[in-house]
């Protein structure tokens, strides 16, 4: 395969991202103190790196769905109330209608697609920009589990929910596999597909799309729905993961980790094409700075401060006002 | 003819405020017809609404003039939280009052600022940055304190306590700052350079330049209004619960948002008031009032629905009147 061959499958922000995971996991192993063991017990791997795998997987989720939003030009702030309002839907469920696992799991993705649904009627029809109808869904999202759990944890006792967020297959965490299975479906999309290129096309140019007759409805829908339901199954992880539907703490600001790394892994906030495995690799490098703080003994909460700026610091060289700067000063590109 | 005509172009820029003010009276009078036996209606309900939006209401009138001028502040509530706990952890650590109120409205100015100047500069878009930036400020109100900081000064608590006696009701320091600083934004939006230019480059970034507007100093000059007078509500904040916290204000920034855009201004800007964001403050005071006092559940849950369905409510409405409109 040649480089350009290459090219077509790994954008060079992709590259970049994965130099900098492998260079901070390289940090890491070198200056955190038992960062880098990993063991094998019961046929399960344990320690940071395989937590970081673990834990990473919601954000990574939510990365994949957030890709295909972001490559529209559009933003979806409605993540983190989702993962809350599809758990608490799915836990109520299994508790107060005693449904099978499947279907309860059914119910809290439908949850979320229900979301996305609204989420993308409201940027296309309504013409909403896509900041202000997702953060009406950010807050109302989170108001209406609220409301549906009357303000309580939910508790429930289930098998299937067990083994998917904390189980293995093949010595591998399941969240894992399950993130990266949605990560591949949604790159062979983008790659394969017409609706890929259609993401894109809307993404460079909103206005010849439509000048096109591209069907800019059904996109939008079906970009806000798969971000919806990615969203709804990091909620079930993230219900899974503590047996309980913490309608308060659930996703509770994830969307900047998942905006972050979608942005880490070269998808413009202006839209364009959408980098799926850099998405997933952001959501790598977010997780490992959150462990590495960890170890390190600082709060998480500090780390906020830390996202905020790099979220910053990496949106510059996009900013068109620098890059004016820079081709006048014959500075960076 | 031309009286139609004469009406509809006085009601055209008009109509998303008049029909926030109409909603406003109409709320107002079922609540009051409907609560009048449990003292709805009140000047002591009145005042204590007004009271009870001041935060709120300080937050929106300061969002207002950056939602004018095209921009949006995603940071509000971030900001008030921030400053919240940063004059509690001065208070703790002994400061004297005054410094303990003007450090965190002072250092949140300069947040401000600083916050316009890089919109500026960089191009990107509004949202983005305030995005981080309220991120940012809630990271920097976790270092100061991972937990809630109580508040035991004297001096605060009898600032907190002031208030006027008029009849049985209490006008308090909260609803007198909130009024104050409405006339005050008011007078700015309306008839000072300013404020003008507020309106310019709301209506066209490119024509305020070309016009030779100052832009990037009014664009500094809003983001500064708003983290400002976010401040200023973390401050009344502490006068309302006796402490700092940085649990304050999850989700404040849409309620603000809802205010303005209630009160009739455009998202897109160039248009809009700040009597009318207090219009819309109140419609959002009145509709929280009545459903935490007088029964209708108690979940703060049902209060954020809402709102949120409120805000959808008159931007589509406001969608369709000015699609009526330009068609007439």
């Amino acid at each position: 395969m040649t480089t350009s061959r290459l090219g077509t499958w790994v954008a060079h922000a992709e590259l970049r991202a994965g130099l900098a995971l492998a260079a901070l996991l390289l940090f890491n192993a070198l200056f955190t103190r038992g960062f880098a063991s990993i063991e094998l017990q019961d046929g399960r791997l344990y320690g940071a790196m395989i937590d970081i795998l673990r834990n990473g997987s919601a954000v990574m989720l939510l990365a994949v769905g957030m890709t295909l939003v972001i490559a529209t030009a559009g933003i979806d702030l409605s993540v983190g109330s989702t993962m809350a309002l599809s758990g608490a839907v799915a836990a109520l469920g299994l508790t107060e209608h005693a449904l099978p696992p499947l279907q309860a799991i059914a119910c809290g993705l439908g949850a979320g697609l229900a979301v996305g649904l609204v989420n993308g009627a409201l940027v296309t029809f309504i013409r909403l920009q896509p900041i202000v109808a997702t953060l009406v869904l950010l807050v109302a999202g989170r108001g209406l589990a609220q409301v549906l759990t009357t303000d309580q944890k939910i508790r429930f006792q289930s098998p299937v929910f067990d083994s998917l967020a904390t189980g293995s297959t093949l010595s591998l965490p399941n969240p894992l596999l399950l993130a990266a299975a949605a990560a591949l479906i949604t790159l062979l999309l983008v790659r394969f597909t017409i609706a890929g290129l259609y993401i894109q096309a809307i993404g460079d140019n909103p206005r010849a799309a439509r000048l096109c007759g591209l069907p800019i409805h059904r996109i939008h829908l079906f970009v806000y729905s798969v971000s919806g339901l990615c969203a709804a199954l990091a909620g079930m992880l993230a219900a899974g993961e503590i047996s309980e539907a913490d309608v308060a703490g659930a996703g509770l600001y994830m969307e900047l980790d998942a905006i972050l790394a979608v942005v880490i892994g070269g998808t413009r906030l202006s839209g364009g094409r959408p980098c799926v495995v850099g998405a997933a690799l952001g959501a790598l490098i977010i997780q490992t700075l959150s462990v590495m703080l960890q170890m390190r003994g600082i709060p998480t909460e500090h780390g906020l401060v830390l996202k905020a700026v790099i979220a910053l610091a990496i949106c510059l060289p996009q900013a068109p006002g620098l890059a004016r700067t820079w081709r006048r000063t014959g500075g960076l590109p | 003819v031309s009286g139609t005509q004469a009406l509809l172009a006085w009601l055209s820029p008009r109509a998303p405020r008049l029909a926030g003010a109409c909603l406003l009276v109409v709320i107002y009078a079922a609540a009051r017809v409907t609560y009048a036996d449990q003292g709805f209606g009140s000047l002591a309900t009145l005042l204590n609404i007004l009271d009870s939006s001041a935060v709120l209401g300080v937050i929106a009138v300061g969002l207002t003039f950056v939602i004018i001028s095209g921009g949006i502040d995603l940071s509000v509530g971030a900001v008030m939280a921030l400053s919240s706990v940063a004059a509690a952890q001065l208070l703790r650590l002994g400061a004297p009052l005054p410094i303990a109120v003007a450090g965190p409205v002072l250092g949140a100015s300069l947040f401000g600022a600083t916050q316009g100047w890089f919109i500026h500069r960089s191009g990107l878009a509004p949202f983005i940055v305030t995005l981080a930036t309220m991120f940012l400020a809630r990271g920097l109100s976790f270092m100061i304190s991972l937990e809630p900081v109580a508040i035991s000064s004297h001096g605060h608590g009898a600032l907190a306590g002031v208030h006027m006696q008029l009849g049985r009701a209490w006008l308090r320091i909260g609803a007198v700052t909130f009024l104050l600083v409405t006339v005050a934004a008011a007078y700015t939006a309306r008839f000072t350079r300013f404020g003008r230019a507020v309106y310019a480059l709301g209506g066209s970034d490119e024509a305020a330049t070309l016009m030779g507007l100052r832009v990037r100093g009014v664009r500094i000059g809003v983001y500064t209004v708003s983290a400002l007078c976010s401040a200023i509500a973390g401050i009344l904040l502490t006068f309302q619960i006796s402490s700092g916290s940085h649990l304050e204000g999850f989700g404040l920034e849409l309620d603000a948002i809802a205010a303005v855009v209630i009160g009739g201004t455009l998202l897109r800007g160039g248009a809009g008031s700040v009597l009318g964001t207090l219009v819309g403050v109140l419609l959002i005071g009145i509709v929280v009032t009545v459903i935490t006092t007088y029964g209708m559940g108690t979940s703060s849950g049902l209060t954020k629905v809402l709102i949120a369905a409120l805000l959808l409510g008159f931007i589509v409405l406001q969608n369709a009147l000015m699609r009526v409109l330009r068609r007439s």
